[in-house]
């Protein structure tokens, strides 16, 4: 930003005059007053601050920030704010995107803004159905969902958007859940990173895909089965009775149990959010027989995307002077004197 | 013969006023290096001129075959040129296939200059040739000049060690040598770039140079023994001033660079490898130091959209394509339409659909750029006339789109991407500038005096402010969905959508209202018939005009450069001519577009063969009109053979 000092602003700083749309209950509020909540603590500055979103429920999110906005097309967000980045660096670029809108019909620019490492942050809702179009299947809806393009259930793998994100190259993989109190955490660390910052948020679709997460978000009971993560700290859950350990034979995670506080003697492995090998085996581990890993879980920062262009677009333009007349008279040329027009 | 002709100085043949010579060869022969020195040469000389790249779509296809040949035409003379030339008088051809595909092109009595070392067994027979067709008498009736070319180049650069495969590349600046002996032309240009291209390697310079100048003392020797006549054709004389050539995808480059600057805006260039249009982005990429970024996005929808969030953060955004990457661009251009925000798009027209004849020239995306997007989506759109032009039509387009706060199409065409010209390079203090000014403060109050921002409040033109993120107090949304006339908050009912609709159209035909007159290109302002252009046939059409004028006959050209919308006063202009002939490299989209807006009976004209018009199909179509009798107010006339068929007889 031009200018660095923090600004202070209120959670109501950051709310329009627009009327939300999301259905009543939907997860999407959640994720907005978190959003709402979080800016104010980052400082950041409303006049510097754009939300760019695709098409889908999520990508409505713009309308509800009072800072910049642009609601663009379906799944092109990316594009968009890559242009936005290379055009003037010192906007804060925030992405709202969906499982549909990011991982489907966008999957590619996805893969290239993280790739290409665009500094923004980028929030995938994640609710494993298409909401705003009734209900169908997504990419990330479990085997055998039921939708209406699904009657007999889906029988395609649903993708993973954090070991998606991985896989292409994102240097900054996060991931929260619509109503948890950690939401906050993770996005203020999305925004500290320099890059683009990938953020997988759990949302709650309460019309077409009610409580999917509830094995894990239930307000209540779903507490055990958070795996949230700490750089530098055990990987412990179930109130640190559980730990998660490397097992060097077969180089894959196992659950452990903790007795007595003593990890160390567990054998639980300790979390490094610059371990990229440590990152993909936390995004892979399944469901169910493991826990579902939250908060950051890879942050390695490289250079950005528009730091690079701008320093090679500097270095090319060096000692060089913008003559447009010198410009268009380049190359060979040969001058047609006065005399030789004259009969024209 | 020959000691007669040896005791004369050599004398040169009286010049035509223009020769067309066309070069072929395989693709990995360097031909179209060969067409573009000599095209360098032929400027410095003074002569006016037009040249035809016209090369497969594949990079190096198997040598010797028919589809691998590559050809450069060029017309030259000391009169005005306009096209590449309808039929070559001499073809330069480096092999059997490079013979076989051009023949027919070739002027009856032209002259064939043939490589034989080329024209081995094999070779023919990749050619499909039953017989040597430089021995066999099937070349009757043009002049051939046959000789090794290979082997006279092999011993010119003997001195330099080269190994084989390298000292036969060195065949094609041979050939040019000996272009250069045949029309009269300074050596020195030649030497110079190639000492400065191969400024890394001398011994290659070197090589390259003495197989010029090889070539160059054959043409001595050869003009002796046969057909070969040396021709000086006389500067054809142009306005005083500096000159360069250019070709078309420079001048849209250089264009964009100058429409930016008197904008007064940086530039942001989002684009996507696609023949032909990626020359622009190579160009582009070279010129970081006029505030230009290019970025190649990983498709033509990121490419675009890119471009968008650009302009949306306050630099002009400016896309690249052709006609299947238009294609996809489409949605991103509805949303810069409904954003109403600057954009500048071009299409490099190539023969379609789908993949159609990528390195062919066609005229057949119009519709496309008029009327293809989903919803009531206009946009300008406005077409090159040739290369040179395509500078001018590039600043318009940058005007357009900031000033009417809307995406504008630019078309131009393979033909115009790739063909050069002789260009008068402009002053560019000469072109009024046209600065931006982003608001900076709210631009209404609300009933209770309160001050308030309207982003989409209009100005006279119809134009909503244009308002970069990063300026204090100015926050607000934006979007594809339908907003509210003021506010720009999303608002679907039915008032809001009526009125939107209203002012997105009532902009952009505003724009005729900022353009010049539509004038007559050539010929009177009413009369018989008036030959109606767009884009890149405007020199078949200017030629075909002039010459019907000078037979006498009452033609006008009008060529329009602004499609979409049409100036304003083009409906009375046509209204003053008895016909419209409307020629066009597609099945009559321009035609159908002039009918439907000025209720004019236009007549189609069409080509779709990947190739430009020829001066003589025109002249023959504008004949009809006449009966090729200066005067004759009958007109019409029975059709015969040496005609075209009459358009309804093609379109029904």
């Amino acid at each position: 930003m031009n200018d660095m000092t923090p600004i202070t602003t209120t959670l109501k700083d950051w709310e329009t005059d627009q009327e939300v749309r999301w259905c009543p209950g939907c997860g999407d509020y959640a994720i907005l007053k978190a959003v709402q909540r979080t800016l104010p603590q980052l400082g950041a500055d409303p006049k510097n601050t754009v939300f760019v979103s695709g098409i889908g429920c999520s990508s409505r999110f713009p309308y509800y920030v009072e800072s910049y906005g642009f609601h663009t097309i379906h799944g092109r967000a990316p594009a968009f704010a890559t242009g936005i980045k290379l055009a003037n660096p010192e906007l804060d670029v925030w992405m709202v995107t969906g499982d549909g809108d990011g991982l489907s019909i966008g999957g590619n620019h996805l893969m290239h803004v993280l790739r290409r490492n665009v500094n923004l942050q980028i929030m995938l809702f994640n609710n494993e159905i298409y909401g705003l179009t009734k209900g169908q299947y997504s990419p990330t809806s479990r085997e055998g969902t039921l939708s209406p393009s699904t009657p007999l259930g889906s029988v395609d793998r649903p993708a993973n958007p954090c070991a998606f994100a991985l896989g292409v190259g994102a240097r900054f993989v996060a991931r929260g859940f619509d109503v948890s109190k950690n939401l906050p955490e993770v996005l203020k660390a999305a925004h500290a990173h320099q890059g683009a910052a990938f953020v997988e948020i759990f949302q709650n679709c309460i019309v077409y895909n009610k409580d999917v997460f509830n094995d894990f978000a239930a307000p209540k009971g779903g507490e055990d089965r958070q795996l949230w993560l700490q750089d530098g700290q055990p990987l412990l859950f179930s109130n640190g009775t559980k730990g998660i350990s490397l097992n060097r034979d077969t180089c894959s995670l196992e659950v452990v149990d903790v007795v007595d506080g003593d990890w160390e003697a567990a054998g639980v492995t300790v979390h490094d959010v610059k371990n990229r090998a440590l990152a993909h085996m936390l995004v892979e581990m399944p469901f169910g027989a493991f826990p579902m890993a939250l908060g950051v879980i890879y942050d390695d920062p490289r250079p950005t995307f528009e730091s690079s262009v701008i320093a090679q677009n500097a270095k090319a333009s060096e000692g060089k002077v913008a003559d447009l007349a010198k410009l268009l008279a380049k190359g060979q040329t040969w001058t047609v004197e006065a005399s030789d027009a004259d009969h024209i | 013969m020959a000691t007669l002709a040896a005791d004369k100085p050599v004398a040169t043949a009286p010049a035509p006023e223009a020769v067309v010579v066309r070069f072929a060869g395989d693709s990995g022969d360097g031909m179209q290096l060969t067409g573009g020195q000599f095209t360098l040469s032929t400027a410095l000389a003074g002569n006016d001129l037009a040249t035809f790249p016209d090369f497969p779509a594949e990079i190096r296809a198997p040598q010797g075959t028919l589809f691998g040949v590559s050809a450069f035409q060029i017309n030259f003379g000391s009169t005005e040129i306009d096209t590449a030339g309808d039929a070559p008088d001499v073809l330069i051809a480096m092999n059997p296939a490079a013979l076989k595909v051009n023949l027919a092109a070739l002027k009856p009595g032209g002259l064939i200059i043939a490589d034989t070392g080329e024209f081995s067994k094999r070779n023919l027979e990749k050619a499909k040739y039953d017989s040597n067709p430089l021995e066999d008498g099937s070349l009757a009736k043009w002049d051939v000049l046959a000789f090794d070319i290979s082997a006279l180049t092999m011993e010119s650069v003997k001195p330099f060690g080269l190994g084989n495969k390298e000292a036969l590349r060195c065949k094609n600046m041979w050939t040019l040598g000996l272009a250069l002996w045949m029309f009269d032309r300074d050596r020195q240009p030649l030497i110079d770039w190639l000492k400065s291209k191969f400024a890394k390697a001398p011994t290659i310079a070197d090589a390259n140079i003495a197989a010029l100048n090889a070539g160059h003392a054959y043409g001595e020797t050869a003009e002796l023994a046969g057909p070969l006549k040396k021709l000086h054709l006389e500067a054809y004389p142009q306005p005083a001033g500096l000159y360069r050539t250019i070709t078309g995808a420079e001048a849209v480059s250089l264009g964009l660079v100058a429409g930016a600057q008197l904008a007064d805006l940086p530039m942001f260039f989002g684009g996507y490898p696609i023949t032909p249009a990626s020359a622009i982005l190579h160009h582009l990429a070279r010129l970081k130091e006029f505030g230009v970024t290019t970025f190649q996005a990983e498709d033509e929808i990121a490419a675009i959209c890119s471009a968008i969030g650009a302009s949306y953060a306050g630099q002009l955004g400016v896309t690249s394509s052709s006609g299947p990457g238009i294609a996809l661009k489409g949605e991103a251009m509805g949303l810069a339409i409904m954003t109403e925000l600057p954009l500048v798009i071009v299409n490099s027209q190539r023969g379609g659909p789908s993949t159609g004849l990528p390195t062919k020239t066609e005229q057949s995306d119009l519709y496309q750029a008029v009327y293809g997007r989903n919803g009531d989506a206009p946009m300008p759109v406005i077409a090159a006339r040739s290369p040179a032009d395509a500078f001018d039509c590039a600043i318009e387009a940058c005007r357009i789109a900031v000033q009417y706060m809307t995406p504008v199409m630019l078309l131009t065409d393979g033909y115009i991407a790739n063909a050069a010209e002789p260009w008068k390079v402009p002053d560019p203090a000469s072109y009024e500038p046209f600065p931006v000014t982003f608001l900076t403060e709210k631009n209404s109050t609300d009933e209770d005096g309160n001050e308030k921002l309207l982003p989409f409040a209009r100005d006279e033109k119809g134009a909503r402010p244009w308002i970069k993120p990063g300026t204090p107090g100015l926050m607000h949304r934006i979007g594809g969905i339908e907003k509210n006339p003021g506010t720009g908050n999303i608002d679907y009912s039915p008032a809001s959508h009526q009125l939107m609709t209203d002012a997105r159209k009532a902009k952009v035909d505003g724009v005729a209202q900022g353009v010049p007159p539509q004038d007559v290109t050539l010929g009177n302002t009413t009369g018989k018939l008036a030959v109606v252009g767009w884009g890149s046939t405007y020199g078949p059409i200017h030629q075909a005009v002039r010459r019907a004028r000078a037979r006498g006959l009452d033609v006008s050209q009008i060529h329009v450069r602004h499609v979409w919308p049409l100036p304003a006063n083009l409906g009375d202009l046509l209204k003053g001519f008895d016909n419209i002939l409307v020629p066009e490299m597609n099945t009559g989209q321009f035609k159908t577009v002039l009918r439907d807006q000025l209720l004019v009976d236009a007549t189609p004209l069409t080509k779709t063969s990947g190739q430009p018009f020829q001066i003589a199909e025109l002249e023959d179509a504008i004949a009809a009109y006449f009966d090729g009798i200066p005067g004759n107010e009958g007109g019409e006339v029975e059709p015969n053979s040496q005609q075209l068929p009459s358009p309804e007889t093609v379109n029904p």
